[in-house]
């Protein structure tokens, strides 16, 4: 019961703060209604018993993503809505068409397709998403996620070098950008 | 009482670290539920309680340090300095800059402060002990919630504090304020990476991220000597300071004084080129809400270190004068230390350049940690392993028997 009420109140700030998010002309407003998307979310995930997922969700999106976004958006001082009034393009139109579509495509999957139910039960969730578990199933051996995960972070690391190869000034006699 | 007593004698005797044992049912209602509640009185208490003490501390051993009186008119000593500060900030008038974006600047302040409050509810503040009907001991961490992902959720809301700094900087509408909230944010996006690996280290020891799990591994005897003698088990020389090999304590106590943005630190609110950083614009109580986050903060990081590196709610040796004090004195006594050791940085070290807080961070503690986390990595795979020559760890298997 009281998972179900917390489960329509988490929904309802989810959907709302993500509509204040693609609405807002003000990009910080912006910025700050999708941290509070992703906190809600975060806190779904707790009631779904994937506690180490929420605590990444937090450290990760809400901490390092959406304060460099904030960052970024101060930093080119994005304050003002200065902009004009753009006459409405193919891509608005696009946007809530394929958002249409989405839409429907979920409430059909979900209503006329009966997909199966997920086994929610304190005993099956018991422990499921806690960091041990998280751990034994990446990195045990008789789980085939290890070389898939190491895959992964080398991408991530070539991405950093790349990143820093790219930012990096370059030497005066060389031609520049 | 007299048989609380003898019991408590006991495990003395036995080198328990606890001496108060409670009956797990009281009057038919089931004591250990309620330990969270207690923990959550107490943690309130404590943070909002001490906050113009802590305001007191600074001032007077500021003073000392510099060879000057302090705050002397008001009560002895000026302990009643903070009181008359808060009531000016109470009648302050609350003025409001043009042109701001109202409702952040307004939100700002509870951020900070809401932020460092619940950051504070994983902290394990000491340990109660229950006996249960069929005479078997066990202990409850004294916590408001003893989730098991206590690490992951302090590092989450260290990184979510940082939204109050900039949120102020930038709806004030002022540019110094904007610089400040900027560079807090820049400081701690920094010093959170070597913040996590120095934990990371102790994770990798522990074995587990939950807070009270950290503790309880810390009383196990030094690096898994057993033929040591018993007053050493859990003792000052068992936690983490010393079992991770000094380092990350201090990448640990740098991070931290440079997330609450405190001195050598304090660059937001650098007020010989910021007039007062993010809080410029603020007054009145609103200011008061930045001033109480700011030491609500400091008060929760230092909670981090005593239980992740100092041993938590454990006595500094597992004798007799030590262990009758109970778990929660402990712990307060190594946050207040933690608290000494700000002020004392404050009145030492001058200010770092940017550019000097941006190399330490980035290019000094960031490698170091992570060299160390490899280390400690091998180091605790040689333990467990049984090809060693080095001790094996006794601490799993103590600490489930101790449960």
């Amino acid at each position: 019961m009281f998972a179900q009420i917390l489960f329509w109140v988490l929904a309802a700030i989810c959907i709302i703060s993500s509509l204040v998010m693609v609405g807002s002309s003000n990009p910080v407003r912006s910025a700050l209604a999708l941290v509070l998307t992703m906190l809600s979310l975060a806190v779904m995930y707790i009631t779904l018993s994937a506690q180490f997922i929420a605590a990444v969700q937090v450290v990760v999106y809400a901490g390092a993503v959406m304060v460099l976004f904030l960052f970024v958006i101060m930093l080119l001082n994005l304050g003002a809505p200065a902009l004009p009034e753009q006459p409405r393009s193919m891509q608005t139109v696009l946007a809530i068409a394929l958002a249409g579509v989405f839409l429907v495509g979920l409430v059909a999957a979900g209503v006329f397709q009966n997909l199966p139910a997920a086994p929610i039960s304190a005993k099956h969730l018991h422990g499921l998403g806690t960091v041990q578990q998280i751990g034994y199933s990446l990195y045990s051996p008789h789980q085939p996620w290890l070389f898939p995960f190491e895959a992964t972070s080398i991408l991530l690391l070539i991405a950093v070098v790349g990143a820093i190869v790219l930012a990096r000034k370059q030497p005066a006699e060389t031609e520049g950008s | 009482m007299l048989d609380n007593l003898t019991e408590a004698w006991q495990h003395l005797r036995n080198g328990l670290y606890q001496a108060f044992i409670f009956p797990e049912y009281w009057h038919g209602i089931h004591l250990p539920a309620l330990v969270p509640y207690l923990a959550l009185v107490m943690l309130l208490a404590f943070t909002l309680g001490t906050l113009p003490l802590l305001i007191w501390i600074e001032r007077v051993v500021v003073s000392l340090m510099q060879d000057r009186s302090g705050p002397n008119r008001l009560g002895p000593r000026g302990l009643v300095q903070p009181v008359a500060d808060v009531l000016k900030l109470f009648f302050k008038e609350d003025l409001q800059p043009a042109n701001i974006d109202v409702r952040i600047y307004y939100l700002a302040p509870f951020i900070t402060m809401f932020v460092a409050l619940a950051a504070g509810a994983v902290l394990p503040l000491g340990s109660v002990g229950f006996r249960a009907a069929d005479g078997h001991l066990f202990s409850v961490p004294l916590t408001v919630g003893n989730v098991n992902i206590g690490l992951l959720y302090m590092l989450a809301a260290s990184s979510v504090s940082v939204y109050g700094l900039v949120l102020a900087g930038w709806s004030s509408n002022n540019k110094y304020a904007l610089i400040g909230g900027l560079r807090a944010s820049a400081q701690v996006i920094s010093y959170e990476l070597a913040m996590g690996l120095s934990l990371l280290c102790v994770v990798v020891l522990a074995g587990t991220v939950k807070l009270s799990g950290i503790v309880e591994a810390q009383n196990s005897y030094p690096f898994g000597l057993h033929f040591l003698p018993v007053f050493l088990k859990g003792s000052i020389f068992s936690w983490y300071w010393l079992q991770s090999l000094i380092v990350p304590v201090l990448l640990y106590t740098i991070a931290m004084i440079a997330e609450t943005n405190r001195a050598p630190f304090d660059l937001p609110e650098a007020e010989s080129e910021l007039v007062a950083g993010f809080h410029t614009e603020y007054s009145a109580m609103k200011f008061a809400a930045f001033f109480a986050g700011e030491y609500v903060n400091m008060l929760v990081v230092c909670g981090l270190n005593a239980s992740v590196f100092w041993g938590g709610w454990l006595p500094p040796f597992n004798c007799f004068p030590f262990t009758f004090v109970p778990g929660f004195v402990w712990y307060g006594l190594k946050v207040m230390m933690g608290i000494f050791f700000y002020v004392w940085l404050r009145a030492t070290l001058p200010r770092l350049r940017y550019d000097a807080l941006m190399n330490l961070g980035w290019k000094k503690m960031l490698p170091l940690a992570l060299v160390w986390l490899f280390l400690l990595a091998g180091y605790s795979t040689l333990r467990q392993s049984n090809l060693s020559l080095l001790p094996k760890p006794a601490s799993a298997a103590q600490t489930m028997a101790g449960r």
